[in-house]
């Protein structure tokens, strides 16, 4: 163990919890936007334990040259249908220590090896002065060497950590200069102002979540309360990413650069459909997006498991995905409605109510959005509207 | 049988709707405390100490009001939270911009005493899973009073297990103040429930005493509840030495939720539950009955399909020993109030108790349940439509064997 790792680690127990948004770089401090595309970097950096208080101390991202570049190894990908996110777009990573690699599963996420560091960085595309666009992700534009950062604005970067007891979430937030991301546990509100392309605005009160608040999705086994990573599955990860050297399948790479070991080839692999593929059949569109939307939480295991409505891909039975089933806590969460699905009858339906509601006491999700995902409504309606039936 | 058929509506329809404003007085709620704001700063200090929280460690709120926007999340086993006391030291979310309760923790042996929390979104106290849980002398109040905005629970511990609620109040929660969920061994006790749809809520629960608790001012006081499609169906249910009266306020659920079917003016109700005893409680003046036994079809399941799992059916019910007095006067909805109509005159009142008459027809032992001590029951006849009730106290005529006390095994 180094000197330098045992001083980063007090240092950064020393000031958790001690930090303060937006902190412009004090006076004297090289700015890290100052280095150049080509600077050299020290190789990844894992940290076994303790809390780094400034998100370059893992080397796995960094402002240089007018980028977010990721560094050696650092891979990107993306996913089949992703959580929404108040229409942030979301530069995902992993990175595994040399010669380690997970184990393929079919239904759960891979079996990781400890050193195993995702990163999932909340970034908008800018818009006029101050306000971000309010658009689909078509996935992160990397070419170039990284994010430029005149195209976009920063706001967060979540690391999810594999170490000898567990995983680990640490939040980090980006600084008005988008200079650096500091480690921010107590989370905070962002305030955004979104624009659409037909030029239509809201303000979205963008949370980034308190590390407690990061099991809220995560903690997928209220029994156990581990926290697991949600979206490197399988059926989320089997699609082509357009990396450096062209199109490649996401699990056929993760094979080729030694990051996965025992997958079959990704025609035999699960794969989710792309919620916003209209090619897609409606019912594996509207099914990829409960899951990755609510699964998490509604599933057998999950903390919605206490209103006995599941969401996740295995579920089959309709009562289960709430088909005529009554509400069991939602308080005024129904919205006067009597059941989660009405078949036919999206406006009847709770789960629209919900979908469609701004107030945190009746939305679903309840973490991670401050504004109504139109697009999503929409889907979920579709598929509702083309159930066929009545509710006794 | 010599009752009227229902059916004389139409008169009874009009003078409904005469009376309709006429219903039982509504109680108003004043809030329970004004506490000055305390230091600005101990909101984000008591926020990093849950997220560094360690088993054994005891947080502490000191005197006054802390302002939240975002929920607060504890999942540390071994934790205490202590306030200087329920009306002093006050977890505010006023205005909460995130977050779906006040204070959400999925831990075991928790122990949360002598504090408010006030004006959550959502939920005020939600304890997800988790083993011996404590509230204690802790307040959850909805400041403004009854609202349909208001949160849906106040304490909830939901999947739990050993579990003490006592000295507590809840007050103006839109769906239950204090609601048990799929939990199993369970006390509630010398609490207090206002101004909340329902009061005091136990669900989906095994194993509870329920006892020594003032339910006044709710649309329903205490409920005893089973629900279709969850984890386990509740049973072995004991409420005691209560005080539930005057349960009046109109129902302010949203509709949907199984308490927006609790008629306003409910003492005590049992729904679907089975192994329920009901006996030594001062239960008066709920002006629909104070004591109703149903079955979920009650409330709005008639998919039997849904419920193939599920015995929709209360069973083993034993009433006896209570002071009842009054009630049954205004009774909620047009079914209810034109029963009454029907049966015991304009000016008559629903007897003591009141059973929605559905019952398993295969159990040959009947539904078994057994009342004593009481001005009368109706069997509203909810399987006929409401069209052939009866006022006949024999089938009620029966023995249960007691149920025993619930032991958490404290010391």
């Amino acid at each position: 163990m180094s000197m330098r790792w045992v001083v980063a680690v007090l240092v950064s127990l020393l000031v958790a919890g001690c930090s303060k948004p937006q902190e412009a770089p004090r006076a004297g401090e090289p700015a890290a936007a100052a280095l150049a595309a080509d600077a050299p970097w020290a190789p990844v950096r894992f940290f076994a334990d303790g809390q780094p208080e400034d998100l370059a101390e893992w080397n796995l991202l960094r402002v240089a040259g007018g980028r977010l570049q990721l560094n050696r190894g650092v891979l990107p990908y993306e996913l089949n249908t992703a959580l929404f996110s108040d229409y942030a777009h979301k530069l995902r990573t992993v990175w595994m220590p040399k010669g380690q690699a997970a184990n393929y599963q079919p239904d759960e996420e891979f079996d990781f090896p400890v050193g195993t560091v995702f990163s999932k960085t909340f970034y908008y595309p800018r818009g006029e002065g101050k306000a971000v666009l309010r658009s689909y992700d078509e996935g992160p534009d990397l070419r170039g060497g990284g994010l430029q950062l005149s195209q976009v604005r920063l706001v967060e970067t979540r690391l999810l950590l594999r170490r000898d007891n567990g995983w680990v979430a640490l939040p980090y937030v980006w600084n008005r200069e988008q200079t650096k991301a500091k480690l921010m546990r107590g989370g905070e509100l962002v305030s955004l102002e979104l624009v659409g392309a037909d030029g239509g605005r809201e303000t979205a009160d963008y949370a980034v979540p308190d590390q407690n608040q990061c099991a809220g999705c995560h903690g997928t086994d209220m029994k156990s309360k581990a926290l697991h990573p949600i979206g490197p599955k399988a059926r989320h990860l089997n699609r082509d990413f357009a990396y450096d050297d062209g199109l490649q399948n996401q699990i056929a790479r993760w094979t080729q650069v030694g990051y996965l070991k025992g997958a079959p080839a990704p025609q035999q692999a699960p794969r989710d459909a792309n919620w916003h593929d209209p090619a897609a059949p409606l019912e594996a569109r509207a099914r990829a997006y409960l899951d990755i939307n609510c699964g998490h939480c509604h599933s057998p295991k999950g903390p919605g498991n206490t209103s006995g409505l599941w969401l996740n891909a295995a579920t089959q039975e309709p009562l289960r995905l709430g088909r005529c089933k009554l509400p069991i806590a939602a308080g005024h969460g129904t919205g006067d409605h009597r059941y989660g699905v009405v078949p036919g009858k999206p406006d009847e339906s709770i789960l629209i109510h919900r979908m469609r509601s701004d107030d945190p006491s009746v939305m679903m999700p309840e973490l991670g959005r401050s504004v109504v995902h139109e697009e999503g409504v929409q889907l979920i309606r579709d598929w509702i509207a083309a159930q066929r039936g009545e509710c006794g | 049988m010599n009752q009227p058929k229902l059916p004389l509506r139409a008169c009874v329809l009009a003078l409904v709707l005469a009376a309709a404003a006429c219903g039982p007085e509504q109680a108003q709620h004043t809030p329970t405390a004004q506490v000055a704001a305390g230091d600005a700063a101990f909101a984000d200090t008591f926020r990093a100490k849950l997220l560094d929280a360690k088993p054994g460690d005891v947080i502490e709120v000191p005197p006054g009001r802390y302002s939240f926007d975002r929920s607060l999340t504890l999942r540390v086993d071994g934790v205490t939270i202590r306030g200087a006391g329920p009306d002093k030291s006050v977890l505010s979310f006023k205005g909460q911009k995130a977050g779906a309760e006040g204070l959400l923790v999925n831990a075991s042996n928790f122990l949360i005493e002598n504090i408010a929390i006030e004006d959550s979104k959502g939920d005020g106290l939600k304890v997800n899973e988790g083993e011996h849980i404590t509230i204690r002398n802790v307040r959850v109040e909805w400041t403004g009073g009854p609202s349909t905005k208001n949160g849906g629970y106040g304490l909830y511990p939901v999947k739990t297990r050993n579990v003490l609620i006592e000295n507590s109040a809840a007050i103006g929660a839109s769906d239950a103040g204090i609601y048990v969920g799929q939990s199993r061994d369970v006390i509630v006790r010398n609490s207090r429930a206002e101004f909340n749809v329902a009061g005091i809520e136990i669900e989906n629960t095994v194993n509870a005493d329920v006892y020594d608790n003032t339910a006044t001012n709710n649309t329903g006081g205490i409920l005893v509840f089973n629900m279709p499609a969850l984890s386990q169906q509740g049973g072995a249910i004991r409420v005691f030495k209560n005080k539930v009266f005057k349960n009046n306020t109109a129902n302010f659920g949203a509709k949907g939720t199984p308490v927006a079917s609790v008629p306003a003016g409910s003492g005590v109700v049992v729904n679907s539950n089975d192994d329920v005893e009901i006996f030594d409680n001062d239960i008066s003046d709920n002006a629909t009955t104070n004591i109703i036994v149903s079955s979920v079809y009650s409330t709005g399941y008639k998919d039997d399909k849904a419920s193939k799992d599920f015995d929709p059916y209360p069973e083993r019910i034993n009433i006896y020993g209570n002071r009842l007095k009054g009630g049954g006067d205004s009774p909620d909805g047009f079914d209810l109030k034109a029963l009454k109509t029907a049966l015991y005159g304009l000016s008559g009142q629903l007897p003591d108790v009141l059973w929605d008459g559905y019952a398993n027809k295969q159990r040959k032992e009947g539904p078994q349940i057994c009342i004593r001590d009481v001005s009368g029951v109706v069997n509203a006849d909810g399987p006929g439509g409401y069209k052939n009730p009866s006022k006949d106290v024999k089938p009620y005529a029966c023995e249960l064997t007691k149920l025993p006390a619930i032991d958490l095994k404290r010391g």
